[in-house]
Protein backbone atom coordinates (compact mmCIF):
# COMPACT_ATOMS: atom_id res chain seq x y z
CA UNK A 1 0.00 0.00 0.00
CA UNK A 2 1.03 3.04 -0.73
CA UNK A 3 0.23 4.78 2.74
CA UNK A 4 2.43 1.80 4.48
CA UNK A 5 5.72 3.02 1.87
CA UNK A 6 5.37 6.60 2.38
CA UNK A 7 4.84 6.24 6.57
CA UNK A 8 8.33 4.44 7.01
CA UNK A 9 10.97 6.69 6.41
CA UNK A 10 8.07 9.09 8.14
CA UNK A 11 8.35 7.25 10.99
CA UNK A 12 12.00 6.51 10.96
CA UNK A 13 12.41 10.30 10.74
CA UNK A 14 9.99 11.15 13.70
CA UNK A 15 11.94 8.86 16.13
CA UNK A 16 15.28 10.02 14.88
CA UNK A 17 13.66 13.77 16.31
CA UNK A 18 12.23 12.75 19.22
CA UNK A 19 15.79 10.63 20.47
CA UNK A 20 17.53 13.52 19.57
CA UNK A 21 15.41 15.47 21.45
CA UNK A 22 15.48 13.34 24.41
CA UNK A 23 19.03 12.74 24.61
CA UNK A 24 19.69 17.10 24.56
CA UNK A 25 17.00 17.15 27.18
CA UNK A 26 18.45 14.00 29.14
CA UNK A 27 22.08 14.69 28.51
CA UNK A 28 23.01 17.44 30.99
CA UNK A 29 20.97 15.69 33.67
CA UNK A 30 22.91 12.11 33.13
CA UNK A 31 26.34 14.17 32.97
CA UNK A 32 26.01 15.66 36.11
CA UNK A 33 24.70 12.96 38.34
CA UNK A 34 27.50 10.37 36.25
CA UNK A 35 30.50 12.54 36.93
CA UNK A 36 29.63 13.33 40.71
CA UNK A 37 30.65 9.54 41.61
CA UNK A 38 34.14 10.06 39.82
CA UNK A 39 37.42 11.56 41.27
CA UNK A 40 38.90 14.42 40.11
CA UNK A 41 40.91 13.29 38.07
CA UNK A 42 38.16 11.30 36.35
CA UNK A 43 35.59 14.27 35.99
CA UNK A 44 38.37 16.35 34.02
CA UNK A 45 40.29 12.95 32.40
CA UNK A 46 37.28 12.04 30.87
CA UNK A 47 34.01 13.44 31.58
CA UNK A 48 32.00 11.72 29.13
CA UNK A 49 32.46 7.79 30.36
CA UNK A 50 30.62 6.53 33.28
CA UNK A 51 32.28 6.37 36.24
CA UNK A 52 34.75 3.04 36.38
CA UNK A 53 36.62 1.05 39.38
CA UNK A 54 39.82 3.55 38.68
CA UNK A 55 37.73 6.73 38.61
CA UNK A 56 35.26 5.86 41.06
CA UNK A 57 34.80 8.36 44.14
CA UNK A 58 32.15 9.70 46.41
CA UNK A 59 34.59 12.42 47.47
CA UNK A 60 32.06 14.92 46.46
CA UNK A 61 29.18 13.25 48.64
CA UNK A 62 31.36 13.21 51.54
CA UNK A 63 32.20 16.84 50.97
CA UNK A 64 28.29 18.00 50.79
CA UNK A 65 27.57 16.14 53.61
CA UNK A 66 30.03 17.30 55.89
CA UNK A 67 30.30 20.96 55.39
CA UNK A 68 26.55 22.03 54.24
CA UNK A 69 23.86 21.36 56.47
CA UNK A 70 22.05 19.77 53.93
CA UNK A 71 19.65 18.10 55.86
CA UNK A 72 18.47 20.77 57.53
CA UNK A 73 17.82 22.54 54.27
CA UNK A 74 16.15 19.55 53.07
CA UNK A 75 13.74 19.54 56.02
CA UNK A 76 12.84 23.32 55.83
CA UNK A 77 11.98 23.04 52.11
CA UNK A 78 9.80 20.02 53.01
CA UNK A 79 8.09 21.84 55.53
CA UNK A 80 7.20 24.05 53.35
CA UNK A 81 6.12 22.62 50.28
CA UNK A 82 4.09 20.16 52.71
CA UNK A 83 2.12 22.79 54.53
CA UNK A 84 1.72 24.98 51.61
CA UNK A 85 0.36 22.43 49.38
CA UNK A 86 -2.18 21.35 52.31
CA UNK A 87 -3.39 24.76 52.65
CA UNK A 88 -3.65 25.46 48.95
CA UNK A 89 -5.54 22.24 48.51
CA UNK A 90 -7.59 22.73 51.53
CA UNK A 91 -8.76 26.66 50.78
CA UNK A 92 -8.87 26.24 47.62
CA UNK A 93 -11.09 23.51 47.68
CA UNK A 94 -13.21 25.13 49.72
CA UNK A 95 -13.09 27.97 47.57
CA UNK A 96 -14.21 26.01 44.47
CA UNK A 97 -16.79 24.57 46.08
CA UNK A 98 -18.75 27.56 47.17
CA UNK A 99 -18.05 29.50 43.82
CA UNK A 100 -19.16 26.17 41.86
CA UNK A 101 -22.11 25.03 44.13
CA UNK A 102 -24.15 28.02 45.40
CA UNK A 103 -25.36 31.01 43.63
CA UNK A 104 -24.80 34.22 44.99
CA UNK A 105 -24.34 37.71 45.03
CA UNK A 106 -20.97 38.61 43.08
CA UNK A 107 -20.32 34.85 42.84
CA UNK A 108 -18.85 35.74 39.29
CA UNK A 109 -16.97 38.82 40.29
CA UNK A 110 -15.25 36.91 43.13
CA UNK A 111 -14.51 34.10 40.65
CA UNK A 112 -12.86 36.90 38.35
CA UNK A 113 -11.08 37.99 41.23
CA UNK A 114 -9.79 35.07 42.14
CA UNK A 115 -8.62 34.30 38.97
CA UNK A 116 -6.34 37.20 38.98
CA UNK A 117 -3.61 35.57 40.02
CA UNK A 118 -3.50 32.92 37.40
CA UNK A 119 -1.76 35.46 35.06
CA UNK A 120 -0.23 38.42 37.60
CA UNK A 121 2.97 36.47 39.25
CA UNK A 122 3.14 36.95 42.86
CA UNK A 123 6.35 38.12 42.81
CA UNK A 124 5.72 41.64 41.39
CA UNK A 125 4.26 42.53 45.11
CA UNK A 126 7.55 41.63 46.59
CA UNK A 127 8.34 44.99 48.22
CA UNK A 128 5.13 44.87 49.83
CA UNK A 129 4.98 41.67 50.79
CA UNK A 130 9.07 42.30 52.45
CA UNK A 131 7.20 45.37 54.47
CA UNK A 132 3.99 43.40 55.78
CA UNK A 133 6.48 40.38 57.15
CA UNK A 134 8.92 43.24 58.65
CA UNK A 135 6.16 44.70 60.47
CA UNK A 136 4.64 41.40 61.36
CA UNK A 137 7.64 40.01 62.87
CA UNK A 138 7.78 37.13 60.15
CA UNK A 139 10.99 37.36 58.24
CA UNK A 140 13.32 34.50 58.62
CA UNK A 141 10.51 32.27 59.55
CA UNK A 142 9.01 29.27 57.33
CA UNK A 143 5.20 30.87 58.45
CA UNK A 144 6.37 33.86 55.95
CA UNK A 145 6.92 31.71 53.16
CA UNK A 146 4.04 29.25 53.88
CA UNK A 147 1.26 32.04 53.47
CA UNK A 148 2.88 33.86 50.24
CA UNK A 149 3.01 29.97 48.37
CA UNK A 150 -0.57 29.54 49.57
CA UNK A 151 -1.38 32.75 48.51
CA UNK A 152 0.90 31.69 44.87
CA UNK A 153 -0.75 28.27 44.61
CA UNK A 154 -4.80 29.65 45.40
CA UNK A 155 -5.42 31.38 42.37
CA UNK A 156 -5.03 28.24 39.57
CA UNK A 157 -5.96 25.22 42.03
CA UNK A 158 -9.38 27.25 42.55
CA UNK A 159 -9.84 27.76 39.05
CA UNK A 160 -9.04 24.22 38.24
CA UNK A 161 -10.57 22.64 40.86
CA UNK A 162 -14.10 24.88 40.12
CA UNK A 163 -14.26 23.23 36.80
CA UNK A 164 -13.91 19.93 38.15
CA UNK A 165 -16.54 20.71 40.92
CA UNK A 166 -19.05 21.58 38.48
CA UNK A 167 -19.00 18.07 37.48
CA UNK A 168 -19.80 16.05 40.67
CA UNK A 169 -23.75 15.36 40.18
CA UNK A 170 -26.09 17.58 41.91
CA UNK A 171 -28.54 14.58 42.76
CA UNK A 172 -25.63 13.10 44.89
CA UNK A 173 -25.49 16.29 46.75
CA UNK A 174 -29.20 16.75 47.28
CA UNK A 175 -29.94 12.90 48.40
CA UNK A 176 -27.25 13.93 51.02
CA UNK A 177 -29.24 16.84 51.71
CA UNK A 178 -32.52 15.24 52.05
CA UNK A 179 -30.63 13.15 54.59
CA UNK A 180 -29.64 15.61 56.72
CA UNK A 181 -26.12 16.07 55.75
CA UNK A 182 -24.73 19.53 56.91
CA UNK A 183 -23.20 21.53 53.76
CA UNK A 184 -19.67 20.63 55.35
CA UNK A 185 -20.55 17.71 55.35
CA UNK A 186 -21.35 17.12 52.20
CA UNK A 187 -18.02 19.13 50.74
CA UNK A 188 -16.29 16.90 53.12
CA UNK A 189 -17.50 13.36 52.56
CA UNK A 190 -18.96 13.49 49.08
CA UNK A 191 -17.35 15.66 47.43
CA UNK A 192 -13.68 15.45 48.07
CA UNK A 193 -13.32 12.04 47.98
CA UNK A 194 -14.82 12.51 44.25
CA UNK A 195 -12.43 15.03 42.68
CA UNK A 196 -9.42 13.29 44.49
CA UNK A 197 -8.27 12.89 40.70
CA UNK A 198 -7.96 16.63 39.88
CA UNK A 199 -6.50 17.66 43.85
CA UNK A 200 -3.59 15.25 42.68
CA UNK A 201 -2.79 17.09 39.35
CA UNK A 202 -3.52 20.34 41.00
CA UNK A 203 -0.73 19.26 43.92
CA UNK A 204 1.75 18.54 41.30
CA UNK A 205 1.49 21.99 39.63
CA UNK A 206 1.89 23.37 43.17
CA UNK A 207 4.83 21.44 44.25
CA UNK A 208 7.34 22.31 41.71
CA UNK A 209 7.50 25.79 41.50
CA UNK A 210 7.24 26.32 45.33
CA UNK A 211 9.90 23.35 46.28
CA UNK A 212 12.09 25.17 42.96
CA UNK A 213 11.82 28.82 44.18
CA UNK A 214 14.86 30.72 44.78
CA UNK A 215 13.34 34.86 45.10
CA UNK A 216 10.87 34.38 47.93
CA UNK A 217 13.93 32.29 50.49
CA UNK A 218 15.99 34.64 49.04
CA UNK A 219 14.14 37.68 50.26
CA UNK A 220 11.60 36.61 53.25
CA UNK A 221 14.41 33.52 54.24
CA UNK A 222 17.58 33.74 53.97
CA UNK A 223 18.88 32.99 57.79
CA UNK A 224 20.98 29.53 58.39
CA UNK A 225 17.86 28.26 60.04
CA UNK A 226 15.12 28.57 57.47
CA UNK A 227 17.56 28.00 54.30
CA UNK A 228 15.16 25.92 51.76
CA UNK A 229 17.08 23.50 49.85
CA UNK A 230 17.10 25.38 46.20
CA UNK A 231 18.50 28.53 48.78
CA UNK A 232 20.90 26.15 50.17
CA UNK A 233 22.12 24.68 47.23
CA UNK A 234 22.55 28.48 45.66
CA UNK A 235 24.37 29.64 48.40
CA UNK A 236 26.67 26.18 48.69
CA UNK A 237 27.46 26.34 44.45
CA UNK A 238 28.77 29.97 45.11
CA UNK A 239 31.21 28.98 48.11
CA UNK A 240 32.73 25.72 46.14
CA UNK A 241 33.11 26.81 42.89
CA UNK A 242 36.31 25.63 42.62
CA UNK A 243 35.75 22.10 44.25
CA UNK A 244 34.04 20.34 41.18
CA UNK A 245 33.55 16.92 43.18
CA UNK A 246 31.27 19.01 45.64
CA UNK A 247 29.58 20.97 43.25
CA UNK A 248 28.35 18.10 40.96
CA UNK A 249 27.70 15.88 44.37
CA UNK A 250 25.70 19.12 45.41
CA UNK A 251 23.77 19.52 41.95
CA UNK A 252 22.72 15.43 42.09
CA UNK A 253 21.71 15.86 45.37
CA UNK A 254 18.86 18.59 44.51
CA UNK A 255 18.06 16.43 41.08
CA UNK A 256 17.30 13.35 42.63
CA UNK A 257 14.66 13.63 44.63
CA UNK A 258 12.71 16.07 41.93
CA UNK A 259 13.68 13.30 39.77
CA UNK A 260 12.14 10.37 41.72
CA UNK A 261 8.94 12.28 42.51
CA UNK A 262 8.59 13.18 39.03
CA UNK A 263 8.96 9.59 37.79
CA UNK A 264 6.37 8.64 40.22
CA UNK A 265 3.77 11.41 39.75
CA UNK A 266 4.18 11.81 35.86
CA UNK A 267 1.20 10.05 34.75
CA UNK A 268 -0.83 12.45 36.89
CA UNK A 269 1.21 15.38 35.63
CA UNK A 270 0.84 14.55 32.24
CA UNK A 271 -2.58 13.48 32.57
CA UNK A 272 -3.80 16.55 34.15
CA UNK A 273 -2.36 18.61 31.55
CA UNK A 274 -3.55 16.74 28.28
CA UNK A 275 -7.16 16.64 30.00
CA UNK A 276 -6.98 20.46 29.59
CA UNK A 277 -6.77 21.60 33.50
CA UNK A 278 -4.59 24.52 31.68
CA UNK A 279 -6.57 26.55 29.55
CA UNK B 1 -52.80 34.30 51.97
CA UNK B 2 -51.71 35.94 49.02
CA UNK B 3 -48.57 34.43 47.27
CA UNK B 4 -47.09 38.16 47.86
CA UNK B 5 -46.89 37.46 51.46
CA UNK B 6 -45.49 33.97 51.01
CA UNK B 7 -42.34 34.80 49.03
CA UNK B 8 -41.88 37.39 51.47
CA UNK B 9 -42.47 34.96 54.24
CA UNK B 10 -39.61 32.51 52.58
CA UNK B 11 -37.30 34.84 51.81
CA UNK B 12 -37.33 36.20 55.72
CA UNK B 13 -37.07 32.55 57.01
CA UNK B 14 -34.25 31.97 54.57
CA UNK B 15 -31.51 31.78 57.28
CA UNK B 16 -28.28 33.75 55.51
CA UNK B 17 -25.69 30.75 54.52
CA UNK B 18 -23.22 31.16 56.76
CA UNK B 19 -21.20 27.79 55.06
CA UNK B 20 -20.85 29.97 51.71
CA UNK B 21 -18.46 32.51 53.69
CA UNK B 22 -17.50 30.02 55.62
CA UNK B 23 -15.96 27.88 52.43
CA UNK B 24 -14.69 31.06 50.67
CA UNK B 25 -12.93 33.09 53.73
CA UNK B 26 -9.75 31.65 53.76
CA UNK B 27 -8.94 31.35 50.49
CA UNK B 28 -10.07 35.21 50.19
CA UNK B 29 -8.24 36.21 52.97
CA UNK B 30 -5.19 34.32 52.35
CA UNK B 31 -4.50 35.71 48.39
CA UNK B 32 -6.17 39.08 49.97
CA UNK B 33 -3.40 40.08 52.28
CA UNK B 34 -0.68 38.56 50.61
CA UNK B 35 -1.10 38.80 46.76
CA UNK B 36 -3.72 41.53 46.10
CA UNK B 37 -2.94 44.24 48.76
CA UNK B 38 1.20 43.67 48.00
CA UNK B 39 0.67 44.34 44.95
CA UNK B 40 -1.26 47.53 45.52
CA UNK B 41 1.10 48.09 48.01
CA UNK B 42 3.96 48.20 45.60
CA UNK B 43 2.11 50.28 42.81
CA UNK B 44 1.30 52.91 45.77
CA UNK B 45 5.36 52.72 46.73
CA UNK B 46 6.42 53.48 43.63
CA UNK B 47 4.88 57.09 44.08
CA UNK B 48 6.47 57.93 46.93
CA UNK B 49 10.46 58.68 48.17
CA UNK B 50 12.34 58.04 51.26
CA UNK B 51 13.47 61.84 51.63
CA UNK B 52 15.12 62.52 55.51
CA UNK B 53 13.43 58.85 56.83
CA UNK B 54 10.06 59.80 55.99
CA UNK B 55 7.97 58.56 52.82
CA UNK B 56 7.06 61.85 50.72
CA UNK B 57 5.35 61.61 47.70
CA UNK B 58 6.78 62.54 44.54
CA UNK B 59 3.90 61.73 41.74
CA UNK B 60 6.03 60.19 39.09
CA UNK B 61 8.93 61.14 40.28
CA UNK B 62 10.65 58.08 40.55
CA UNK B 63 9.40 56.98 36.78
CA UNK B 64 11.16 60.03 35.85
CA UNK B 65 13.66 59.26 37.44
CA UNK B 66 13.88 55.34 36.23
CA UNK B 67 13.80 56.63 32.69
CA UNK B 68 16.26 59.68 32.69
CA UNK B 69 18.56 59.80 35.53
CA UNK B 70 21.65 58.10 33.09
CA UNK B 71 22.22 56.57 36.67
CA UNK B 72 19.36 54.42 36.58
CA UNK B 73 17.98 54.89 32.62
CA UNK B 74 21.15 53.41 31.38
CA UNK B 75 20.71 50.15 33.35
CA UNK B 76 16.34 50.24 32.95
CA UNK B 77 16.69 50.30 29.32
CA UNK B 78 19.54 47.88 28.54
CA UNK B 79 17.50 45.11 31.27
CA UNK B 80 14.37 46.09 29.09
CA UNK B 81 16.19 45.51 25.81
CA UNK B 82 17.71 42.33 27.24
CA UNK B 83 14.49 41.34 28.58
CA UNK B 84 12.56 41.98 24.64
CA UNK B 85 15.47 39.45 23.12
CA UNK B 86 15.02 36.83 25.93
CA UNK B 87 11.32 36.81 24.87
CA UNK B 88 11.94 36.45 21.40
CA UNK B 89 14.29 33.87 21.33
CA UNK B 90 11.46 31.81 23.53
CA UNK B 91 8.77 32.83 21.44
CA UNK B 92 11.54 32.18 18.04
CA UNK B 93 12.89 28.88 19.45
CA UNK B 94 10.84 27.40 22.33
CA UNK B 95 7.36 27.46 20.77
CA UNK B 96 8.65 26.07 17.33
CA UNK B 97 10.64 22.99 18.85
CA UNK B 98 7.94 22.39 21.37
CA UNK B 99 5.07 22.83 18.54
CA UNK B 100 7.26 20.25 16.30
CA UNK B 101 7.85 17.60 19.24
CA UNK B 102 4.01 17.97 19.74
CA UNK B 103 3.25 17.35 16.22
CA UNK B 104 5.55 14.63 15.96
CA UNK B 105 4.21 12.73 19.35
CA UNK B 106 1.31 13.06 18.11
CA UNK B 107 1.23 11.05 15.05
CA UNK B 108 -0.56 7.88 14.86
CA UNK B 109 0.70 4.41 15.85
CA UNK B 110 4.11 5.45 16.83
CA UNK B 111 5.21 3.84 19.43
CA UNK B 112 7.36 5.11 22.77
CA UNK B 113 5.35 8.88 22.73
CA UNK B 114 4.79 8.03 26.84
CA UNK B 115 8.62 7.75 27.35
CA UNK B 116 9.86 10.90 25.14
CA UNK B 117 7.03 12.69 26.53
CA UNK B 118 8.36 12.16 30.14
CA UNK B 119 11.82 12.48 29.47
CA UNK B 120 11.62 15.61 27.59
CA UNK B 121 9.64 16.99 30.21
CA UNK B 122 12.21 16.13 33.03
CA UNK B 123 14.59 19.98 33.08
CA UNK B 124 11.16 21.60 33.17
CA UNK B 125 10.88 20.01 36.82
CA UNK B 126 14.34 20.75 37.89
CA UNK B 127 14.86 23.82 39.67
CA UNK B 128 16.87 26.78 38.24
CA UNK B 129 19.78 26.55 40.59
CA UNK B 130 20.14 23.37 38.70
CA UNK B 131 19.72 23.96 35.51
CA UNK B 132 22.05 27.08 35.66
CA UNK B 133 24.73 25.65 37.10
CA UNK B 134 24.48 22.46 35.31
CA UNK B 135 24.89 24.38 31.68
CA UNK B 136 27.38 26.53 33.34
CA UNK B 137 29.44 23.76 33.71
CA UNK B 138 28.92 22.01 30.61
CA UNK B 139 29.77 25.46 28.72
CA UNK B 140 32.75 25.95 30.97
CA UNK B 141 35.99 25.81 29.08
CA UNK B 142 37.76 24.45 32.15
CA UNK B 143 35.53 21.34 32.14
CA UNK B 144 35.83 20.95 28.19
CA UNK B 145 32.88 19.05 27.96
CA UNK B 146 31.53 21.60 24.98
CA UNK B 147 34.74 22.03 22.84
CA UNK B 148 34.78 17.86 23.45
CA UNK B 149 31.05 17.49 22.16
CA UNK B 150 31.47 19.73 18.97
CA UNK B 151 34.75 17.89 18.58
CA UNK B 152 32.45 14.82 17.13
CA UNK B 153 30.86 16.68 14.32
CA UNK B 154 33.73 19.19 13.30
CA UNK B 155 32.75 22.32 14.94
CA UNK B 156 36.06 23.12 17.61
CA UNK B 157 36.81 26.02 16.11
CA UNK B 158 33.74 27.49 16.86
CA UNK B 159 33.95 27.26 20.94
CA UNK B 160 33.77 29.96 22.97
CA UNK B 161 33.03 30.44 26.01
CA UNK B 162 29.70 32.13 25.49
CA UNK B 163 28.71 32.87 29.15
CA UNK B 164 31.56 34.87 29.42
CA UNK B 165 31.26 36.97 25.95
CA UNK B 166 29.07 40.35 26.35
CA UNK B 167 27.95 39.52 23.15
CA UNK B 168 26.70 35.88 23.69
CA UNK B 169 26.22 35.56 27.26
CA UNK B 170 21.79 36.65 26.64
CA UNK B 171 21.66 34.22 23.83
CA UNK B 172 23.00 31.67 25.65
CA UNK B 173 21.48 31.79 28.51
CA UNK B 174 18.08 32.10 26.89
CA UNK B 175 18.85 29.19 24.97
CA UNK B 176 19.57 27.34 28.62
CA UNK B 177 16.12 28.55 29.21
CA UNK B 178 14.21 27.13 26.18
CA UNK B 179 16.15 23.64 26.84
CA UNK B 180 14.13 23.58 30.69
CA UNK B 181 10.61 24.99 28.98
CA UNK B 182 10.36 23.64 26.00
CA UNK B 183 8.21 21.14 27.78
CA UNK B 184 5.56 23.14 28.26
CA UNK B 185 4.81 24.32 24.99
CA UNK B 186 4.96 20.88 24.00
CA UNK B 187 2.34 19.05 26.24
CA UNK B 188 -0.23 21.68 25.87
CA UNK B 189 0.30 21.61 22.19
CA UNK B 190 0.10 17.88 22.41
CA UNK B 191 -3.34 18.01 24.43
CA UNK B 192 -4.79 19.93 21.89
CA UNK B 193 -3.65 18.15 19.09
CA UNK B 194 -5.29 15.02 21.01
CA UNK B 195 -8.76 16.40 20.98
CA UNK B 196 -9.05 17.33 17.58
CA UNK B 197 -11.97 14.79 16.68
CA UNK B 198 -10.58 11.33 14.24
CA UNK B 199 -13.44 12.56 11.65
CA UNK B 200 -11.68 15.25 11.16
CA UNK B 201 -8.35 13.72 10.29
CA UNK B 202 -10.28 11.44 7.63
CA UNK B 203 -12.45 14.09 5.55
CA UNK B 204 -9.12 15.39 5.32
CA UNK B 205 -7.64 12.28 4.12
CA UNK B 206 -10.45 11.08 2.41
CA UNK B 207 -9.66 14.62 0.22
CA UNK B 208 -6.54 13.38 -0.52
CA UNK B 209 -5.08 16.00 2.76
CA UNK B 210 -2.11 14.07 4.17
CA UNK B 211 1.34 14.72 5.76
CA UNK B 212 2.61 18.51 6.02
CA UNK B 213 -0.27 19.41 3.93
CA UNK B 214 -2.79 18.10 6.52
CA UNK B 215 -0.32 19.77 9.18
CA UNK B 216 -0.22 23.10 7.92
CA UNK B 217 -4.10 23.25 6.85
CA UNK B 218 -6.28 20.92 8.90
CA UNK B 219 -4.50 21.04 12.56
CA UNK B 220 -2.39 24.34 12.74
CA UNK B 221 -5.55 26.42 12.57
CA UNK B 222 -7.48 24.26 15.24
CA UNK B 223 -4.49 24.84 17.64
CA UNK B 224 -4.23 27.87 17.07
CA UNK B 225 -5.85 29.08 20.14
CA UNK B 226 -3.36 26.94 22.10
CA UNK B 227 -0.32 28.84 20.25
CA UNK B 228 -2.26 31.88 21.64
CA UNK B 229 -2.16 30.67 25.26
CA UNK B 230 1.60 29.02 25.31
CA UNK B 231 2.45 32.78 24.03
CA UNK B 232 0.85 34.50 26.57
CA UNK B 233 2.36 31.93 29.28
CA UNK B 234 5.90 32.47 27.74
CA UNK B 235 5.22 36.55 27.78
CA UNK B 236 4.33 36.18 31.61
CA UNK B 237 7.00 33.86 32.28
CA UNK B 238 10.11 35.96 30.67
CA UNK B 239 9.24 39.38 31.68
CA UNK B 240 9.07 37.70 35.50
CA UNK B 241 12.38 36.00 34.90
CA UNK B 242 14.64 36.13 37.69
CA UNK B 243 16.20 32.97 38.76
CA UNK B 244 18.55 31.66 35.86
CA UNK B 245 19.96 34.48 35.19
CA UNK B 246 20.72 34.85 39.07
CA UNK B 247 22.67 31.72 39.15
CA UNK B 248 24.24 31.08 36.40
CA UNK B 249 25.48 35.45 36.40
CA UNK B 250 24.80 36.06 39.80
CA UNK B 251 22.85 39.25 40.77
CA UNK B 252 25.44 41.60 38.71
CA UNK B 253 24.24 39.77 35.60
CA UNK B 254 27.68 39.71 33.94
CA UNK B 255 30.19 40.08 32.18
CA UNK B 256 29.16 43.65 32.10
CA UNK B 257 25.09 44.12 32.57
CA UNK B 258 24.80 41.82 29.27
CA UNK B 259 22.31 39.37 30.73
CA UNK B 260 20.46 41.60 32.78
CA UNK B 261 16.87 41.59 32.50
CA UNK B 262 14.29 43.40 34.58
CA UNK B 263 14.18 40.54 37.32
CA UNK B 264 17.94 40.80 38.14
CA UNK B 265 17.08 44.94 38.25
CA UNK B 266 14.82 44.55 40.26
CA UNK B 267 16.49 42.87 42.39
CA UNK B 268 19.77 45.32 42.35
CA UNK B 269 17.84 48.07 42.90
CA UNK B 270 15.63 46.78 45.82
CA UNK B 271 18.44 45.17 47.92
CA UNK B 272 21.11 46.83 46.78
CA UNK B 273 24.13 45.33 45.75
CA UNK B 274 27.91 45.92 46.00
CA UNK B 275 28.08 49.11 46.24
CA UNK B 276 24.54 50.39 45.64
CA UNK B 277 22.41 50.89 48.52
CA UNK B 278 19.31 49.59 48.53
CA UNK B 279 16.10 51.41 47.57
CA UNK B 280 12.72 50.27 47.90
CA UNK B 281 10.73 52.95 45.89
CA UNK B 282 12.81 52.45 43.23
CA UNK B 283 12.34 48.82 43.59
CA UNK B 284 8.58 49.25 43.44
CA UNK B 285 8.90 51.92 40.67
CA UNK B 286 10.73 48.91 38.60
CA UNK B 287 8.05 46.07 39.47
CA UNK B 288 5.51 48.58 38.71
CA UNK B 289 6.43 48.82 35.22
CA UNK B 290 6.76 45.16 34.94
CA UNK B 291 3.37 44.80 36.16
CA UNK B 292 2.19 47.33 33.55
CA UNK B 293 4.57 45.22 31.08
CA UNK B 294 2.77 42.64 31.49
CA UNK B 295 -0.81 43.89 32.34
CA UNK B 296 -0.54 45.22 28.91
CA UNK B 297 0.25 41.48 27.14
CA UNK B 298 -1.91 39.95 29.17
CA UNK B 299 -4.58 42.50 27.94
CA UNK B 300 -3.27 42.27 24.29
CA UNK B 301 -4.24 38.57 24.59
CA UNK B 302 -7.52 38.48 26.39
CA UNK B 303 -8.81 41.44 23.87
CA UNK B 304 -7.49 40.71 20.68
CA UNK B 305 -5.93 37.52 20.34
CA UNK B 306 -8.89 34.86 22.18
CA UNK B 307 -11.71 37.53 20.83
CA UNK B 308 -10.47 36.65 17.14
CA UNK B 309 -9.48 33.28 17.17
CA UNK B 310 -11.94 30.93 17.25
CA UNK B 311 -12.79 27.95 19.82
CA UNK B 312 -13.65 24.87 18.19
CA UNK B 313 -16.01 23.06 20.81
CA UNK B 314 -16.12 19.11 19.30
Amino acid sequence: MSTATRSLPRTIGAHAILVTYTVIALFPVILVVMNSFKSRAGIFGAPLTPPTANTFDLIGYTTVFGQGDFFHYFQNSLVVTVASLFFVLLFGAMAAFALSEYRFRGNTLMGLYLALGIMIPIRLGTVAILQLMVASGLVNTLTALILVYTAQGLPLAIFILSEFMKQVSNDLKNAGRIDGLSEYTIFFRLVLPLVRPAMATVAVFTMIPIWNDLWFPLILAPSEETKTVTLGAQLFLGQFVTNWNAILAALSLAILPVLILYVIFSRQLIRGITSGAVK
Amino acid sequence: MDTETMAAETRAKRPIRWHVGVFLAPAVLVYTAFMILPLFGTLQLSLFRNIEQSQVFVGLGNFRTLFGDPNWSVNFWNALRNNVWFFIIHMLVQNPIGILLAALLSSPRLRFTAFYRTAIFVPTILSFVIVGFAWKLILSPIWGVAPHLMDFVGLKSFFTPWLGKEQYALTALSLVSVWQFVGIPMMLIYAALLSIPDEVIEAAECDGVTGMAQFWKIKLPLILPSIGIISILTFVGNFNAFDLIYTAQGALAGPNYSTDILGTFLYRAFFGFQLQVGDPNMGAAIATIMFLIILAGVCVYLFLVQTRLRRYQF
